[in-house]
């Protein structure tokens, strides 16, 4: 087990649930999507934690619940120790500069309007650090970290390619010096010899700066190659965690076998004698999940017990490595 | 691997589509050739503006024009130049002989009809049987691409689709005429994992059960080495490198091809191997550079290769590659690192 | 060679095909090329001067404006001296547009009819949009009651024809030239308030809002910094045609007797004094006319270029 100082955040039975209303002035509630539903995990200072899942899942509204974007419903949030679900908003306002976030879309995350050296400099003016020239030397000196050149800090961000505007990006996440980088597919939108130049340099930052990430994706092959330990997702809860090379070599979950047996690997010989799992059927609505485990209309493996009660995550450890995994059959084979 | 029938369906010869745009004119499909042989899968790879996507819209005769023009070339499909074509005997073609699949499936659907009703349409649009026989083709094609409750699912708008079950019906209807080519342009990159796995299975069976040929357009390579038979690497608007999907993955001649390769992290790999990004951006395809437009972003660049582009030339049976140095890949003497 | 829209039974929209060829063509690298060292401003100011309608209508406001200014260096005469002997007289050479039936010169009260009108224009939606944007931002921003209460006001002030309002703020606050502002002014609030309120729920999605909030920075930076730059374009193409209008309703309730009043010449009014003379003095209805419609058209033309300029998808 982690020592409590190592760690950096912990996440208990968070939840978000967003109400759905009918009607305008006179509404009335229409049942609400649990979009994140009663998830725990951590992450130590220096690691990163990936979070893998499909569309819906709510690997992004639970990146948006740790930065407090969104107000969990309920569920508690530590960083540092400190619960800061409990602080206000001048207390907040302290943490905001250690935890930062970077986006996937690389043209909706800079405005338009504003030059590079306007959205570097955006961070150190918030949170009023240092002078106009103390500022602009930081600006210049964090462009430069991230490859991007100095003297370019008067253009607009459309004057940049897709992976050079997600350099400024990480750029603005870095320059207040942060403990925690939340990635939100931070390599999605780029094409793949751009993603591979912008997962090198978050790599290089990481150790450059010890820097700590929550890198959310549904990519589960990049995942892998970034983090240290994997949750993986399915509507809203966490069904599997585990160091990543666990992950890959002994899935527990059959949610995980299915996704990762889903990825075909650029080899064709591999790729020939590979047997593949075809889940059936579709991501049922969270508005409405299934009862019991909610994968089980989807599963091979599902049983009656299944689609009556909701296995909880236990830890199915071996070699020292925590592997947690919630399937009443974890570890049965597809 | 290779006993499939040699008889090539398709043949494109020099293929060059402009736009003429106020920037200035976009060389957007600059000379790609290749071949289509009957029942094979040949996939197309290639970045954002590498001119995958164009090429096929080329061969559907589906370039608007203006701001679009086709330079030259030839496309011969059933010993016929396509381009000679006019524009009323055309539709002959499209939707019926060579048809498509789009991305975005939502947008590809027409909203205000129900599916039935469209598939039922591209199947009055070509073949010369009644409505009512019409809907029980319709019926049977929701079977074939697995979609169930097939009578209600007839009646249903896009809208109350998944985004799986939509590309399904979108397959369904490409296949409605039995096409001998089926071009599908990144047909599952807006899909989950799990459902395009899904997806991809159905295009693979229902390619084998009709013996048509597939051209995969798409940017996973991890897609390309499952179910390409050969492959098409594409860069800045022209073919680089031509080979059989082995070939592409382990013997590439191409320093394009190896940096893609590079650049992907593999979800099989025991010990992480940095990734080996190809370095910068692609080029504009307004102001290409002279010679090899990939020499810029090139570590293995000499002088020639910013003087003239490389012609494509067949170092092996079978395996085209635009590139000076091929040959020195080929017998060893240049290490692919 | 290939024709595009020919067939009917095309299994795919073209906006579908558009969208490929945009995402395969206008490469990253290119649209740099493009752009290159030029903000949207800058860019769409090119477009613009492309736009001969544009141009066109660009050039009467500034014609307008410039004889606004110095009209009274440009007319031949007072516009409220009456010339005894010169009265409904046709144009001729010393009355270039004829006089009016108390012996005024047409002319020179045309030029300084425009002061009335560009005034009327500028002042009116300047006060527009100062409600407007305040109320938008309050609806749009916050949302929740205060955007259901803004909202239902702006459906009212949707649901009353324009003029009748007009009419009936004029009556209360008696005729003017600044009760006209006043009237004009906030009759316009409401279709400013929708506007912003839309732009500011598309671009309050954005992720770089969602960057601002993650950082820390207070509504007010959001709002100033981030949707106030984002959300301007539209705002500047709307306020621009509603110049056009504003005119407009000055001259229709100058014309009803409840704007501007006598003598100070607007063309509203003297569309009014001219209206038992049609048949005798058509000149005195004529050029107050072509002048509120060439006014008119100039703002229109100005607000159509410039949407296009700042859009220039929607001309494809």
């Amino acid at each position: 087990m982690p020592t409590e100082e190592n760690i950096l955040i912990k996440v208990k039975n968070l939840k978000k649930y967003f109400n759905l209303r009918t009607g305008f002035i006179f509404n009335k509630a229409a049942g609400s999507v649990k979009a994140v539903d009663d998830i725990s995990f951590f992450i130590k200072k220096g690691e990163t934690f990936g979070l893998v899942g499909e569309s819906g899942c709510g690997k992004s509204t639970a990146a948006r619940l740790v930065l407090r974007l969104l107000q969990p419903s309920a569920g508690e949030i530590y960083y540092k120790g400190i619960n800061i679900l409990k602080l206000k908003r001048s207390q907040m306002f302290k943490y905001r500069r250690e935890i930062q976030i970077i986006f996937q879309d690389p043209y909706a995350s800079l405005s338009p309007r504003m030059t590079i050296g306007d959205i570097v400099s955006e961070p150190l003016e918030i949170h009023r650090v240092g002078d106009r020239s103390s500022r602009l030397k930081r600006i210049k000196e964090t462009l430069k970290i991230v490859g991007l050149n100095p003297e370019h800090i008067n253009r607009y961000p459309h004057e940049f390619s897709g992976g050079q505007r997600q350099r400024v990006g990480i750029a603005r996440a870095l320059v207040l010096q942060p403990e925690l980088i939340i990635c939100d597919e931070p390599v999605s939108a780029l094409d793949v010899s751009v993603q591979a130049q912008i997962l090198n340099l978050m790599v290089d930052l990481q150790k450059e700066f010890n820097l700590t990430y929550l890198f959310i994706a549904h990519d589960l092959s990049v995942v892998k190659y970034v983090s240290n330990r994997i949750g993986v997702m399915y509507l809203g809860k966490i069904v599997e965690i585990a160091a990543s090379e666990d992950l890959y070599k002994k899935p527990l979950h059959p949610y995980t076998m299915g996704l990762l047996s889903a990825i075909p690997i650029p080899d064709p010989n591999l790729e020939r004698q590979r047997k593949r799992i075809i889940l059936p059927g579709d991501v049922p609505s969270p508005i409405n999940p299934p009862t019991g485990c909610r994968f089980h209309p989807r599963c091979p493996n599902a049983q009656e017990i299944c689609s009556k009660q909701e296995p909880e995550l236990k830890n199915y450890t071996e070699n020292g490595n925590d592997h947690f995994a919630a399937c009443f059959f974890a570890g049965k084979p597809i | 691997m290779n006993n499939i029938l040699e008889e090539k369906i398709l043949e494109v010869k020099n293929l060059k589509t402009y736009f003429y745009t106020d920037g200035g004119v976009v060389k957007a499909v600059d000379g790609v050739n290749f071949d289509l042989k009957m029942g094979e899968t040949l996939g197309i790879v290639g970045e954002t503006g590498s001119g995958k996507s164009i090429t096929a819209l080329t061969i559907l005769g589906l370039i608007p024009i203006p701001p679009g023009r086709i330079e030259s070339g030839e496309i011969i499909f059933e010993g016929q130049d396509l381009l000679k074509y006019k524009i009323s005997n055309l539709k002959h073609f499209r939707g019926n002989k060579i048809s498509m699949i789009f991305q975005d499936p939502m947008t590809s659907l027409n909203p205000v009809f129900t599916i039935g009703y469209q598939i039922i349409e591209s199947i009055l649009a070509h073949q010369n049987v009644t409505k009512k026989q019409a809907y029980a083709q319709a019926l049977e094609l929701l079977d074939m691409v697995g979609i169930s409750d097939r009578k209600k699912r007839m009646k249903s708008y896009p809208h109350e689709f998944s985004g799986g079950m939509r590309q399904r019906a979108m397959i369904a209807m490409a296949i409605a005429n039995s096409p001998s080519i089926l071009i599908a342009d990144e047909p599952t990159t807006a899909l989950d994992v799990t459902i395009q796995a899904q997806i991809l299975e159905l295009l693979d069976t229902l390619k084998k059960k009709t013996n048509s040929s597939v051209i995969l357009i798409t940017h996973d390579l991890g897609v390309i080495a499952k179910y390409a038979e050969r492959v098409m690497v594409m860069y800045a608007g022209k073919p680089v490198e031509f080979a059989s999907v082995d070939d592409i993955f382990y013997k590439p001649l191409h320093p394009y091809t190896l940096g893609l390769i590079g650049s992907i992290s593999k979800l099989n790999e025991e010990k992480k191997e940095r990734l080996k990004p190809i370095k910068g951006a692609p080029p504009s395809l307004i102001d290409l550079p002279k010679g090899c437009t990939f020499a810029s972003r090139c570590k293995f660049a000499v002088k020639k290769c910013k003087e003239n582009f490389p012609p494509a030339i067949e170092e092996e049976t079978g395996h085209f590659t635009a590139c000076f140095r091929a040959k020195e890949f080929m017998d060893g003497s240049l290490s692919r690192d | 060679m290939y024709p595009f829209k020919d067939d009917k039974n095309k299994i795919q929209n073209d906006s579908n095909i558009n969208e490929i060829i945009d995402e395969s063509i206008l490469l990253e690298a290119e649209i740099e090329k493009k752009y290159s060292k030029s903000s949207l401003y800058k860019d769409a100011w090119k477009r613009l001067v492309r736009n001969k309608l544009a141009m066109v209508g660009l050039a009467i406001v500034i014609l307008m404006a410039v004889i606004a200014i110095f009209s009274p260096f440009i007319a031949p005469y007072n516009p409220i001296d009456r010339i005894k002997e010169a009265s409904q007289k046709g144009p001729s050479l010393q009355h270039w547009f004829g006089t009016d039936i108390l012996g005024r010169d047409i002319f020179s009260r045309v030029l300084y009819g425009t002061r009335i009108s560009m005034l009327v224009g500028v002042v009116a939606v300047a006060i527009s949009l100062a409600i407007g944007l305040f109320l938008g931002a309050l609806s749009g921003f916050f949302g929740g009651v205060s955007d259901a209460v803004i909202m239902r006001i702006a459906d009212i002030f949707f649901a009353f024809p324009y003029i009748l309002g007009a009419i009936v703020i004029m009556t209360v606050l008696g005729p003017g030239v600044l009760n006209v502002f006043i009237a004009i002014g906030i009759l316009g609030w409401a279709s400013v308030a929708r506007l912003f309120r839309s732009s500011i729920l598309s671009i309050k999605e954005k992720e770089y809002i969602e960057a601002a909030r993650a950082l820390g920075a207070s509504n007010s930076r959001i709002i100033i910094k981030h949707i106030f730059p984002n959300s301007f374009a539209p705002i500047i193409v709307y306020s621009t045609m509603n110049v056009g209008t504003a005119i407009i309703v000055e001259a229709a309730l100058s014309f009803l007797g409840l704007g501007v009043q006598p003598p100070t010449p607007s063309w509203g009014k003297m569309l009014s004094e001219s209206l038992g003379y049609i048949n005798t003095s058509p000149w005195m209805m004529f050029f107050p006319g072509i002048a509120i419609l060439i006014t008119c058209l100039g703002f229109v033309l100005l607000g159509d270029g410039l949407r296009d300029a700042f859009d220039p998808r929607l001309k494809r």
